[in-house]
């Protein structure tokens, strides 16, 4: 049971890593970091429901995060495949090679 | 027999589906069976309805014939529906009888042309069309008929299409008619709307009833429909088209702009007449329209060079006479002399035509002359016919002419001034029918001259001159279509003066042209009369006039406006679509990390919308 006064110190942490996550989204080229960082990410918003259902005693933050860590799962299941067929095709895991559907 | 009658307009009609599949591959010999055929047919038809019509007793003279709904919008139910009386018939003589003399004259002089099919592909159309125009029932069907004949006169004018001065008066011919053509078209949609029906004796029956004398709609109407018959019959001020239509062959000059198609605006009047006598003041203007009209081209007739150009403004002139005769409210008087100038003039354009070919495609007539003796048929036949436009007793016109200049002095709308006024005209008339008759047949030979002799050059030369020589005592079943003007008693000095005048033209002409007073030509050739003729000469300047006014500024206007002015508006929609298609497009990069960028920017800006809002 986390205390309510201290919810604030975990959303702070929970953005932290959200931003943390969000950086490295934006800043890596390398498509591993870059499913990592979202990861993180994931994990930040987690980490924010699990503090929030345990703050306020509502089961509803738990199954939030099983959700999320079910769509996480998925996420880099077709993630990964699309990984590997980048790599097939230029040889790199640069997501700037994937620039051919300019408008 | 009177149920055949669909077989007039029928016939024609099928002679052009039958040409227009032959598409010119046909013999010459079929050609002229079939284009030759159908209208001698219709008019044998038109011969046995006559009898059977003649037979029954002429108050009752109406026949209807609906054949089929041509279409059904609300209340506007037009159907394909013929309507037979007087009025109807008498143009029937004319457009069948007369149309078929001209067909078989065009199968001889349009033989060596290579577009021999064509030719009658056009006027078998074109009966089929003017057939329809005056039977129809409605006033839709009459349009369609009306703009039919419209075509085909535009066809034929530019039938040698090769040349494009004659592609122009085609096109000259078209246009100009279309101005009346819109007038008319409006009067008609007014008419519906105030009145709720297109069927020609149900708008008159009801006209009488809702309208008083002189009301406003009335007078719109009738003005409107006067637009419409003004630009058909070549009437001031939409004249200007019939002596450039002179460019078709010279059989289609007396079919259609002689004999048929420019006397339908005189029919147009004669069968809404009830509408017209409505009206004083659209009356005494149809009036004023046939005295002016008939004056300007009769004196612009006097100074012309080219054969089928005077007779052009004598087509003119004379149909003046018919609209002033139904301006004067002697209906049947107009209709009579619409039959007789469809006689004499058919028989002066084919005898032209029959001159013109025997001199070599020459119009000039000073440089003709003295053709006496080399065409002694095309001779006698044009004397019969000058007489006739003359006026002559005892000829067809001269009957058909004293009826008009009597009506005109007795009657509330004409008076002694435009009676004056058309007896000159008359007087005029006399003088450039016998300046041209002299002037080819006697003098001098200019050119050497072969008759073209044979079955379909003189046979219909014979039986117009016959015709026109004895029209004059035919008896038109009008009395049941239009109302009977009664025999007006003027004083005996004013007959005498319309009869006498015309005669002391055609001595003045003689004097002038076949003795050549060297005294009264140097009048002519000399000083203010010679400027004067100039600007007769060319139609009282109003082709220059309608150049400057309307040709030259609608032009300058065109060219002006060819980038579309009006489609600048618009076009702002369309540049401004084109150019957010062009920013949003850039954002479409293709970088990933842009596109979570801007995803985040996004997310975030709708946050604190929601947040500082909520």
């Amino acid at each position: 049971m986390v205390d309510v006064a201290l919810i604030d110190h975990v959303f702070i942490l929970a953005a932290i890593l959200f931003c943390l996550g969000l950086v490295g989204v934006l800043v890596r080229r390398n498509i591993i970091f870059m499913l990592i960082s979202m990861e993180i990410m994931l994990n930040a918003a987690g980490l924010a429901f699990i503090a929030a259902g345990s703050a306020w005693g509502q089961p509803d933050g738990q199954v939030m995060f099983l959700a999320v860590v079910t769509l996480g799962a998925a996420e880099v299941a077709v993630a990964l495949g699309l990984t590997l067929l980048l790599f097939r095709r230029y040889q790199s895991v640069d997501v700037d090679n994937l620039k051919e559907l300019r408008g | 027999m009177l149920d055949w009658l669909w077989l007039v307009p029928g016939l024609p009609f099928l002679g052009f589906l039958i040409l227009f599949a032959g598409q010119g591959k046909m013999p010459k010999r079929w050609t002229t069976l079939v284009g030759v055929g159908s209208v001698g047919l219709a008019a044998l038809v038109t011969l046995l309805i006559a009898v059977e019509f003649y037979g029954t007793p002429e108050a009752a003279l109406t026949y209807r014939q609906t054949l089929w709904t041509w279409m059904e919008a609300g209340s506007l139910k037009p159907g394909f529906s013929l309507y037979l009386d007087g009025l109807a018939l008498s143009m029937l003589f004319v457009i069948t009888g007369v149309g078929f003399l001209i067909h078989l004259y065009a199968s001889g002089y349009m033989y060596e042309d290579e577009d021999f099919p064509r030719f009658f592909t056009y006027t078998n159309l074109f009966v089929a069309a003017m057939v329809m125009l005056v039977l129809a029932d409605n006033l839709v069907l009459l349009f369609l008929g009306w703009e039919g004949v419209g075509l085909c006169s535009y066809l034929l004018i530019g039938f040698w299409y090769r040349d494009p001065e004659n592609g122009r008066c085609a096109r000259k011919a078209f246009i100009v008619t279309r101005i009346g053509d819109t007038a008319f078209a409006i009067g008609l949609f007014l008419l519906f709307r105030e009145l709720g029906t297109l069927d020609i004796q149900d708008a008159m029956s009801a006209a009488t009833a809702t309208w008083p004398r002189d009301s406003g709609t009335a007078t719109l109407i009738a003005v409107l429909l006067l637009g419409g018959a003004v630009g058909k019959s070549a009437q001031l001020p939409l004249q200007t088209w019939l002596p450039d239509a002179m460019a078709g062959p010279t059989p289609v000059s007396a079919l259609i702009h002689a004999a048929t198609m420019v006397t339908a605006g005189v029919y147009l009047i004669a069968r809404t007449h009830v509408l017209f006598q409505l009206s004083t003041d659209a009356m005494q203007l149809v009036a004023l329209v046939g005295v002016l009209t008939l004056l300007m081209s009769g004196f612009t007739a006097l100074t012309q060079t080219d054969l089928k150009r005077i007779l052009a403004y004598s087509t003119i002139s004379q149909i003046g006479y018919m609209f002033l005769a139904l301006g004067v409210g002697a209906w049947s008087s107009a209709i009579f002399h619409l039959m007789t100038h469809a006689f004499f003039k058919a028989l002066l354009f084919l005898t032209a035509g029959s001159i013109i070919l025997s001199v070599h495609h020459q119009q000039d007539i000073f440089k003709m002359g003295g053709l006496r003796k080399a065409l002694p048929v095309p001779f006698a036949t044009f004397l019969v016919g000058c007489l006739g436009l003359t006026a002559l007793p005892p000829t067809s016109g001269f009957f058909s002419k004293e009826q008009i200049l009597n009506a005109v002095w007795s009657s509330p709308t004409g008076g002694q001034l435009i009676w004056a006024g058309a007896v000159l005209g008359a007087f005029i008339t006399a003088i450039y029918t016998f300046r041209m008759f002299f002037i080819v047949f006697f003098g001098e030979q200019q050119t050497e001259a072969h008759e073209h002799k044979g079955f379909k050059f003189h046979v219909p030369l014979i039986v117009l001159a016959v015709l026109a020589a004895v029209g004059g005592f035919f008896h038109l079943p009008l009395t049941s279509a239009l109302p009977h003007a009664g025999h007006d008693h003027v004083p005996l000095g004013v007959e005498v003066t319309a009869i006498a005048l015309p005669m002391v033209g055609v001595l003045l002409a003689y004097l002038l042209f076949y003795r050549q007073i060297p005294a009264l030509r140097q009048l002519f050739e000399t000083g203010p009369l010679k400027s004067l003729a100039a600007f007769f000469y060319s139609g009282w300047a109003m082709d220059w006039l309608y150049d400057r006014l309307l040709v030259k500024p609608f032009v300058a206007l065109a060219r002006w406006n060819s980038k579309d002015l009006v489609d600048q508006l618009p076009a702002v929609v369309s540049r401004g679509a084109a150019l957010f298609h062009r920013l949003l497009s850039l954002s479409q990069n293709g970088q990933l990390r842009y596109y979570v960028a801007t995803m985040a920017l996004a997310s975030l800006v709708v946050m604190a919308v929601a947040v500082y809002t909520g």
